[in-house]
């Protein structure tokens, strides 16, 4: 790969290198997540997690396994910084969408460390780009506390009923309605819109339901302005787990493939927008 | 015995309860689609004889009525003894069919409640995979709306395929507001009206002769030559094409509306426009040839209302005797500039087009004055005083 042309001194100097034949495997998981202008980076061993962050109410993690980079190399614990995620995106797209089959941007991101900038090598067609973000310190992301043992209601659905309901959803309503529950209506999306309200029900034996575990009725609201942006997450998915915790926080976690058919992950967290115990 | 019993008295609740399934869901979202492009409000009547339909422009000057009688449902249960209407923003309904072209493919069946107690119209699709949808809407009670037209008494009347129409139409750009229609007794012309003071250097004119061989059905009774709105029509024209059912125009003198029509076992489509009276001055006028003319009470009057007369000569419908039309009831104050946008944005060609009809029923003459002044908002020029302008 014509990246392979730095020399032994320049990579040695990287505290994080990683590469992809194919940028896509990166910018289009990004885009999912692209709603705000900054994207806290964290990379370990295990791979990389960007979270973006709205008003302290609502957070998208994606997550890059080590394994999907075609080379991957982090020489300490964990590598932390932020950048603008929107001057990524335009950099991992800057050869603009390719329409012939098989020619992609390949891509070698690198990072020196600490006040450093992040430099992308994009090449593409044996063109070679070299763009320099500059970075800032990585804000603390928010610990939701949301934790598997506090989950009271959850559900796996295949994306592409979901895919269906929100993009009918009435955008008039303020609010988004999400009641689980272990009997009827079992899973149901409501909105409250200028013309009157609507419920979207998915009954827990249907084919697209794929796992239904619901302990106790509960009714949460959350604003639609702060799920709106899911739906890009939600159209990249293949299956969307949903789960609400005790307080009525929301936890939607999305099972994306890539082009190469590699698995890759994001999730939104959300708060309520007031709670409704029950119904 | 006992859920029997239960099953009556939620009936009672539900003013109507039908259900439609498989392709015809399809057809009731593209009927509500095609009386959108009329106007901004849906009518719904539901009666013994079918459901009834309708949407009205704001200058009055176009109606749309579709009436889908009981067998076009799998089930249908509507009011016996009490007459039932209510209207609801169109845009609210065609919400609820989103997705038009995969609609047949995952709706089931579709099922419409009107339940007075709460004074919803619920709909619920049920889709495939289980999924279930419901949406609750809020109407308003209104008067009856029903544009007055015999198609029987009509001189001419010509029947084709939606194709023969659609590719005709395709001719003239979508912009396009009114179009001639001449008939001879073995052709018909069909001409982009152009204002007697447009430049005519400037004007581009677009003809189509067509000869009779190419209609199903062609029976002119003298020449006559009608100017009308084109856009309102090609709701019509998509439904009919979808449906693959020929369309049947009737039509008189200039001045007389012009309905084209959509009919098969189980539903009834009726598009009535008014067309251009012979008298090109831009106030209004009555159609004077018509001898038998109602006269009703002096403040009625108004030169807007003139060809409201010749509506009113062959209506006496059944019904409580008050105002056509009552001022609207509180709604979200979106809705009420919505239609005063619309009726702006009618511009001049209405004022030449005499209003159809309207009102179901002849006021008492107390109750005549300020009320149904009020309720006049015929001319485009009358809409842009925004007090008088109404939905209904």
């Amino acid at each position: 790969m014509p990246l392979s042309t730095q020399s032994q001194a320049d990579i040695d100097q990287y505290i994080l290198i990683a590469s992809l034949d194919n940028a896509r495997n990166l910018s289009n998981i990004l885009k999912a997540i692209s709603f705000r202008d900054h994207a806290i980076f964290n990379a370990t061993q295990n791979g990389l997690k960007v979270t973006v962050e709205d008003s302290k109410c609502l957070q998208a993690n994606a997550f890059i396994q080590a394994d999907i980079f075609q080379e991957y190399i982090i020489k300490e614990d964990t590598v932390g910084f932020q950048v603008n995620l929107t001057v990524l995106l335009d950099c991992l797209t800057i050869f603009g969408g390719s329409t012939v089959p098989g020619v992609c941007t390949a891509l070698r991101m690198c990072y020196n460390g600490y006040g450093y900038p992040l430099t992308l090598f994009l090449e593409e067609g044996g063109v070679v780009t070299v763009c320099k973000i500059n970075t800032q310190e990585p804000e603390e992301p928010i610990d939701f506390d949301f934790c598997s043992t506090n989950v009271t209601n959850k559900v796996i659905l295949q994306s592409d009923s979901l895919k269906e309901a929100f993009s009918e959803l009435d955008m008039t309503s303020e609010v988004l309605q999400i009641t689980m529950s272990p009997s009827h209506p079992y899973f149901r999306l409501s909105t409250f819109g200028n013309s009157g309200n609507a419920h979207y029900d998915y009954p827990k034996d249907s084919d697209m339901m794929e796992l239904f575990q619901c302990t106790k009725i509960q009714t949460s609201r959350y604003k639609m302005s702060l799920l709106k942006p899911s739906t890009k997450a939600l159209a990249l998915s293949c299956k969307v787990s949903v789960r609400t915790d005790s307080r009525g926080f929301l936890s939607l976690q999305y099972l994306v493939r890539n082009d190469d058919g590699q698995i890759c992950f994001v999730e939104y967290y959300c708060c309520p927008d007031e709670e409704v115990e029950e119904e | 015995m006992q859920t029997l019993f239960r099953n009556n008295i939620v009936d009672k609740q539900n003013i109507m309860d039908c259900v439609a399934t498989g392709g015809n869901v399809k057809v009731l979202a593209k009927a509500i689609h095609s009386l959108s492009r009329i106007g901004e409000e849906l009518y719904m009547e539901p009666m013994e004889d079918g459901l009834a339909l309708r949407s009205v422009n704001s200058s009055r000057s176009a109606f749309a009525c579709f009436l889908l009688s009981p067998l076009f449902f799998q089930r249908y249960q509507a009011p016996s003894d009490q007459s039932f209407r209510c209207k609801m923003p169109i845009k609210s309904v065609q919400a609820v069919f989103k997705s038009l072209t995969s609609l047949d493919r995952s709706v089931e069946k579709c099922r419409i409640q009107l339940n007075s107690e709460k004074s919803r119209l619920t709909i619920t699709l049920h889709c495939k995979h289980g999924l279930l949808k419901t949406h609750n809407l809020s109407y308003q009670d209104c008067e009856g709306l029903q544009a007055v037209f015999d198609k029987e008494s009509c001189a001419n009347v010509l029947q084709a395929q939606p194709r023969l129409m659609v590719d005709t139409v395709l001719h003239f750009p979508p912009s396009l507001e009114e179009v001639n229609l001449s008939v001879s007794s073995d052709r018909v012309w069909l001409r982009n009206h152009v204002e007697d003071d447009t430049d005519s250097s400037r004007a581009m004119m677009t003809e189509l002769c067509l000869s009779s061989e190419e209609f199903d059905h062609f029976a002119v009774g003298s020449q006559t030559s009608i100017t009308f709105c084109l856009k309102e029509l090609r709701g019509l024209l998509a439904f009919a094409e979808s449906s693959g059912l020929p369309i049947s125009m009737y039509f008189d003198e200039p001045g007389s509306p012009v309905i084209l029509s959509v009919t098969d076992s189980v539903l009834e489509a009726n598009f009535v426009l008014a067309t251009l009276s012979e008298d090109s001055h831009p106030k209004n006028h009555v159609n004077t040839k018509r001898p038998d003319t109602e006269q009703p009470p002096d403040d009625f009057m108004s030169d807007d209302m003139d060809s409201f007369l010749i509506a009113m000569e062959t209506s006496e419908l059944p019904g409580p005797s008050h105002v056509p039309t009552s001022p609207p009831r509180p709604t979200s104050n979106r809705k009420h500039s919505f239609s005063e946008e619309e009726a702006l944005a009618e511009g001049p060609p209405n004022k030449k087009f005499c209003s159809l009809f309207f009102g179901s029923v002849l006021p008492t003459p107390s109750q005549l004055p300020n009320q149904t002044m009020q309720s006049q908002e015929v001319l485009a020029s009358d809409s842009e005083d925004e007090n008088q302008t109404e939905t209904s």
